[in-house]
């Protein structure tokens, strides 16, 4: 359904030209659940943009049902980590959350049971008319869920949601993330930093190299679902995925 | 108990200089500074509400004018300039060089290109709001912070529907700070241009108070005038309290979560 | 960069010529909005002539004066106000209520104690810059760092020399930008009151120009006091830059 080829990306500061993205390749199947991590600063947040349309690369392409990405395409929701940020504060949350849909320009009814539907999965259904900086940050992440959600994406795109919150809001927001992908026939490509976070939830894990960065290792993840925080973890292939992706970080 | 000893500091001063400057003035017979007596008598007779559809309706009609013109053609422009670096950069030298033009200077222009009547003060009070309203709307357009930006892009948010959806409010704390400026220069506006040429306004009845001699009428114009702006000011204050509560909310719990 | 000043320069050069061609064309009339070309001309005749000089003199001692005066008076009393939680409190409503009162509505006070000598212009003047002054004075020292009084104080610095090393220069950049909003009140006062009151300077000599029918003259003149006002902010702006620059809270952390 995505794919990545060749793609590379530097920014130009003047004369020089300094590569962020050597040179990546992957592809990402329906359904499935990537999460890609790296060491930090490795490019993961240029990736993103590059694939959801935000960035322009600088060379090779980004390919979503065939068609190259040039612009933010129409069946992507990106989920940003700064929540704060990415909510309008002078909206209330239905608000927020309905606010991507006027494009869409679906029946009013319609509207209504999406964003009622999208708040009740991400257990929000009760703050629908506060506003964002009312709620703490584990809800105004859940509040960018929804949004993304309502919105029907075909592909959802997560750029560390979850680092700005406490560990046990980290806890519960994945096993969200995993409770609302099943439910839902969507796509879900995730970044994190967390190696945890990431074997936890994916069904492969790309990982980066630090800049320039290229594709150090791809790891199939067949812990069997539905994943628990408490026995998936305490499995032995848990350590053994965890310990083989942080050493691929380390290697070079 | 505390809030009205708060309260009660607060009046000391006011009432203390009151009191000293009604007993000075009653005594001491002085041509330029009347007995406050005489000044407030003036004051109920000229402004409740004898004159107020004569001088006080005009005044703020031209005020309001020219205050709307610059608000709308402040933010409109602002919003371009801020919004495409190309136009900033074009705008910026002639805009630094109209704004240092001290808009009383333009007043014999404007006479020359409206004529004499209520047209070239609206001009006036317009073309010296203008600025503070435009320089905070680029201000505010541009920092408009990059992620709620990135949020309009990647939902695929329209061009219309970003403008009045996410730039103006975003940018509206600064916008209304360039208003609240824009404000008190309007009304100094009202009023210089009313001094220079006019025949009816506030301000046209306080120098011509002086220019006939009749101090005390003079003084209940100044105080009409300082009330004005008091109460102008007050009023926009307690309006941009309301409507940008989400705003200072926003900030507070930013701070917490940051804390 | 080069971009950026082609941009700016396309800015101040393309409505010139606009205004040129209009004027020239008689879209605009000729006698009431002489060409650009007309009236630049009158402003670099201007230059050797002494009686130009008198006006731009004029209205710059005016300015200086008056800005010199209330920052004398507004400096000191807003220390003072904002160092004292007693005093802010039983000043700040009457200031807050004195503040918005439009200073030009004292003008026919001033011809009437003054009459149109440079007093008159020096009082406006002086009237209307106390208050930003004061305000950022106020700011200024509220917003110290308490640590750093709190440390002077414990390495025995008495109020004085607190006052001296910490709150000044804590304050300073505050007081640059009172100084470059006074400074453009300053301008627009001293102008204001040539203008209304026939105080001498380039006011009154617009006013004249303009009711004489000279109007390139009256361009000229309204060009030069942009150009004044231009360059005084440019100073002031500058002092300012310079100053919050190295304020503490300007200053990047280095990252650790």
């Amino acid at each position: 359904m995505l794919e990545v080829r060749k793609l590379a990306k530097s920014y130009r500061n003047g004369a020089q030209a300094t590569p962020a993205i050597k040179e990546l390749s992957f592809e990402v199947h329906e359904r499935e659940l990537i999460c890609i991590v790296g060491p930090s600063g490795c490019g993961k947040t240029t990736l993103l943009k590059c694939v959801s349309g935000l960035l322009p690369a600088s060379s090779g392409e980004v390919l979503l049902d065939g068609r190259p990405v040039t612009a933010p395409p129409e069946q992507m929701a990106l989920v940003f980590q700064e929540y704060g940020r990415s909510l309008f504060p002078w909206m209330r949350v239905d608000q927020n959350v309905r606010f991507p849909l006027r494009r869409k320009r679906l029946p009013r009814r319609e509207t209504d049971r999406l964003v009622a539907e999208s708040l009740a999965a991400v257990g929000l259904f009760e703050f629908a008319r506060h506003y964002p900086w009312q709620l703490s940050g584990g809800m105004q992440q859940r509040v960018a869920i929804a949004r993304a959600l309502a919105y029907q994406p075909q592909i959802l795109v997560m750029d560390e949601p979850f680092a700005s919150v406490d560990a046990q809001t980290r806890a519960e927001l994945e096993d969200l993330l995993l409770g609302v992908w099943q439910r839902y026939p969507v796509t879900i490509l995730f970044v994190t930093h967390d190696i945890d976070e990431a074997v936890y939830l994916g069904d492969r894990i790309l990982v980066l190299t630090a800049r320039p960065t290229v594709l150090a290792e791809l790891v199939e993840v067949d812990l069997p679902r539905p994943r628990d925080q408490v026995e998936t973890k305490a499995l032995t292939e848990f350590a053994q995925l965890r310990a083989r992706v942080y050493r691929a970080i380390r290697r070079d | 108990m505390r809030r009205a000893r708060e309260l009660g500091l607060q009046l000391v001063v006011p009432v203390v200089v009151l009191l000293a400057w009604g007993l000075w003035s009653a005594r001491a017979d002085n041509f330029f500074f009347p007995p406050l007596t005489d000044i407030l008598a003036s004051f109920r007779a000229n402004w409740v509400f004898e004159r107020v559809p004569t001088d006080v309706v005009p005044s703020l009609e031209r005020m309001l004018a020219g205050y709307a013109l610059a608000v709308v053609g402040g933010v409109a422009l602002g919003v371009l300039i801020g919004s495409f670096r190309p136009v900033r950069w074009a705008a910026d030298p002639p805009i630094e060089f109209l704004r240092a033009i001290p808009p009383p200077v333009l007043i014999p222009f404007a006479i020359l290109a409206f004529g004499v009547g209520p047209q070239f003060k609206v001009f006036v009070i317009a073309i010296g709001c203008v600025w503070p309203v435009l320089l905070n709307t680029v201000d505010g357009v541009r920092g408009i912070d990059a992620t709620l930006r990135d949020t309009a892009r990647v939902y695929r948010i329209g061009a219309l529907s970003r403008l009045f959806s996410v730039v103006l409010p975003a940018a509206s704390p600064r916008i209304f700070a360039g208003m609240r400026t824009a404000l008190s220069l309007a009304l100094i506006l009202m009023v210089i241009s009313e001094m220079e040429a006019s025949t009816n306004g506030i301000g046209f009845f306080v120098l011509q108070s002086q220019r006939s001699f009749a101090i005390p009428d003079m003084w209940s114009g100044i105080l009409l005038l300082g009330l004005l702006g008091f109460v102008l000011n007050a009023g926009f204050v307690e309006l941009e309290r309301r409507l940008l509560r989400w705003h200072r909310a926003a900030q507070a719990s930013a701070l917490e979560a940051a804390a | 960069m080069l971009g950026r000043l082609a941009a700016g320069a396309t800015g101040v050069v393309a409505p010139l010529l606009a205004l040129e061609l209009l004027a020239r064309s008689e879209v605009l009339p000729q006698r009431e909005v002489p060409p650009p070309s007309v009236w630049l001309q009158v402003l670099v005749q201007q230059l050797p002539a002494p009686a130009f000089w008198a006006d731009v003199g004029s209205t710059l001692e005016g300015w200086a004066i008056g800005l010199t005066l209330a920052a004398l008076i507004a400096v000191p009393a807003g220390i003072l106000i904002g160092s004292s939680r007693l005093g802010y409190q039983m000043l700040r409503a009457p200031i807050e209520f004195l503040r918005p009162i439009p200073s030009v509505a004292l003008i026919p006070l001033a011809v009437l104690v003054f009459g149109t000598r440079l007093q008159n212009k020096v009082f406006l003047v002086t009237f209307a810059c106390l208050w930003p002054l004061l305000f950022q004075a106020i700011y200024g020292v509220q917003d110290v760092d308490p640590v750093a009084v709190d440390t002077a104080r414990a390495f025995g610095f008495g109020r004085p020399a607190r006052l001296l090393r910490v709150v000044l220069p804590s304050a300073a950049p505050y007081l640059a930008t009172g100084l470059r909003i006074a400074s453009s009140v300053a301008l627009i006062l001293a102008v204001t009151s040539e203008l209304v009151v026939g105080v001498p300077g380039l006011g009154r000599s617009i006013n004249v120009a303009a009711s004489s029918g000279d109007y390139a003259l009256m361009y000229a003149l309204i060009a030069v006091a942009g150009l004044l006002g231009l360059a005084l902010n440019a100073a002031f702006g500058r002092l300012e830059g310079w100053l919050l620059r190295w304020h503490p809270a300007q200053r990047a952390e280095a990252p650790a």
